[in-house]
């Protein structure tokens, strides 16, 4: 009697975590705080207008560089993905399951990188330079379109080496600092750092306005910033160890939901 | 002695933290002075009318938001002609400039701008009838605006 | 050209008070700031906004160094006749930029 019952619970919960990880984020407190419970109450009402929200500028930038033709192939995003005014149904959910496996180079892709992929391949256009204007304007055009949905990082078997170096990188001591990303965001999330809050570091809102920036920018400028912070080499743009340190972060908050383009301080 | 520590402990909550006191070194309330005198050309200036909003501590002094409402009825025969707001502490006292009038209907306006240092703020609305009112709010600022290497 | 924001109502009554808020995208560069060679970074900044409602100036705006970068700015205007609005921004190199907006004013 008491067996066919927790199979039958058992294969419910299965199915409600499959559609919870594709809609809602879960409700259960699991003591993970997105970046944006950390800042002032004014900086949130930043984050929470678009009309006020500078990252919306290049929201903005991003949609009419949808449209727009580039490339010999002279293709737009648009030609293959619709146009910017329905990029909300067609490109809904890709930001929360990146970084992706990719075949055609064996290795997690970014969605910035995914991008420029498009472009080379299917655009015959050139690469856009990483941390350009214009790649962070379609980045976050695309992020936008899953704003308010569940990271949701794919089960991909072959993601699994990749996603264990970038946990090993996350708790490895770094620098002359000699600090891991874990002594901080693990053990100390909540503490004061030089005069900011330390945030647990979970990349729900990129890429992002960042005060300090007076800019946009992506997850991997602020993982640069962050090992330039404790005096280690940073990796350059596109370096697969900074691929390998999203994929970690992501499933780390997997379930968050996104809140790109997002604003921190 | 009564009136002044409940003074210093009114000026004390307005702060987060409670134990810091802004310091005004003597040449920055000059130059604001000076500057405030500009503005009026020697008018008298009276505290009233004019609310200026802005959160007392702020984490990053890049990115501050602040709200200038100023009462006034708005019509032909009395409205507000401009607003000004300037600062103690930063390279430059001057912050903004907004010029009104009668079609403006209400003399709210909202910004986001940069404070250098912890200070005070000082936001003056001149009057069609001649008259300058204006408020101040002290600043508390964690991390400075201005002086960061980009 | 940069890219410039503005919210408001499409339509209005007449009489009624509108709020307009604008968003442009410039870095405001102070002057003030040094860069990694220690030099200080020449000062690049928007001076002056306006709105014109159909041809007259209805607001403007002195802006200096301390408007942060990515100028936010909102004000209100009493919606007169239907007509355009036109936003200007000026500044440092020559900057200039105009945005229309339509508003439709009902009876």
């Amino acid at each position: 009697m008491k067996r066919p019952l927790a199979l039958l619970a058992a294969a419910a919960l299965c199915a409600a975590g499959l559609a919870a990880a594709a809609a809602e984020p879960p409700k259960r407190d699991d003591g993970r705080r997105s970046g944006f419970d950390f800042m002032t109450r004014e900086v949130q009402a930043i984050q929470r207008d678009d009309a006020q929200n500078p990252a919306m500028l290049w929201v903005q930038e991003g949609a009419a560089a949808w449209d727009r033709t580039d490339g010999t192939a002279n293709r737009s995003c648009a030609s293959c993905h619709g146009a910017a005014s329905e990029a909300s149904s067609r490109m809904k959910g890709v930001a929360t399951r990146y970084p992706a496996f990719d075949a055609a180079v064996q290795r997690p892709i970014t969605l910035a990188q995914r991008i420029n992929a498009c472009r080379v391949d299917h655009q015959q256009a050139t690469a856009l330079a990483p941390e350009s204007q214009e790649l962070l304007a379609l980045e976050s055009f695309v992020a936008m379109q899953s704003r308010g949905m569940a990271i949701a990082p794919p089960r991909d078997p072959r993601l699994v080496p990749f996603r264990e170096r970038g946990e090993k990188l996350y708790r490895q001591r770094i620098g002359q600092l000699d600090l891991s990303c874990a002594q901080c965001h693990d053990e100390r999330a909540g503490a004061r750092l030089a005069g900011a809050t330390i945030p647990q570091a979970h990349p729900t809102g990129y890429p992002l306005y960042r005060l300090e920036w007076q800019g946009l920018g992506s997850l991997q400028r602020r993982l640069r910033g962050c090992i330039a912070g404790v005096r280690a080499e940073p990796f350059p743009y596109g370096a697969v160890e900074l691929t390998e340190l999203e994929l970690y972060l992501m499933q780390r908050a997997a379930g968050m939901p996104i809140e790109a383009p997002a604003v921190r301080p | 002695m009564t009136v002044s520590r409940r003074t210093l402990l009114g000026a004390v909550t307005g702060a987060a933290v409670g134990t810091l006191v802004v310091v005004r070194p003597a040449h920055a309330a000059d130059d604001l002075q000076a500057a405030i005198k500009a503005f009026t050309n020697g008018a008298p200036l009276q505290r009233g009318r004019v609310k200026l909003d802005i959160a007392p501590l702020v984490e990053n002094g890049n990115t501050v938001p602040i709200t200038v409402h100023v009462t006034s009825p708005m019509t032909p025969a009395d409205h507000v002609l401009a607003i000004t707001v300037l600062n103690e502490k930063n390279p430059q006292r001057d912050v903004i400039t907004c010029r009104l009038g009668p079609r403006a209907g209400r003399a709210d306006v909202s910004t986001r701008i940069r404070l250098a240092n912890s200070q005070q703020l000082v936001a003056i609305a001149q009057m069609s009838d001649g008259s300058f009112w204006s408020d101040t709010a002290d600043v508390i600022v964690t991390l400075a605006a201005c002086v960061e290497t980009p | 050209m940069a890219r410039a924001l503005i919210t408001m109502p499409a339509t209005a009554k007449r009489g009624e008070i509108v709020e307009i808020r604008t968003l442009i995208a410039h870095p405001m560069e102070t002057g003030y700031r040094a860069g990694d060679d220690g030099q200080l970074l020449p000062r690049n900044i928007l001076r002056r906004f306006s709105c014109r409602y159909d041809g007259e100036l209805v607001f403007s705006a002195e802006l200096f160094p301390a408007v942060a970068a990515n100028p936010y700015l909102t004000f209100c205007t009493i919606a007169t006749v239907s007509g355009t609005l036109e936003f200007t921004w000026e500044g440092d190199r020559g900057f200039a930029q105009t945005e229309r907006v339509a508003l439709t004013v009902a009876a």
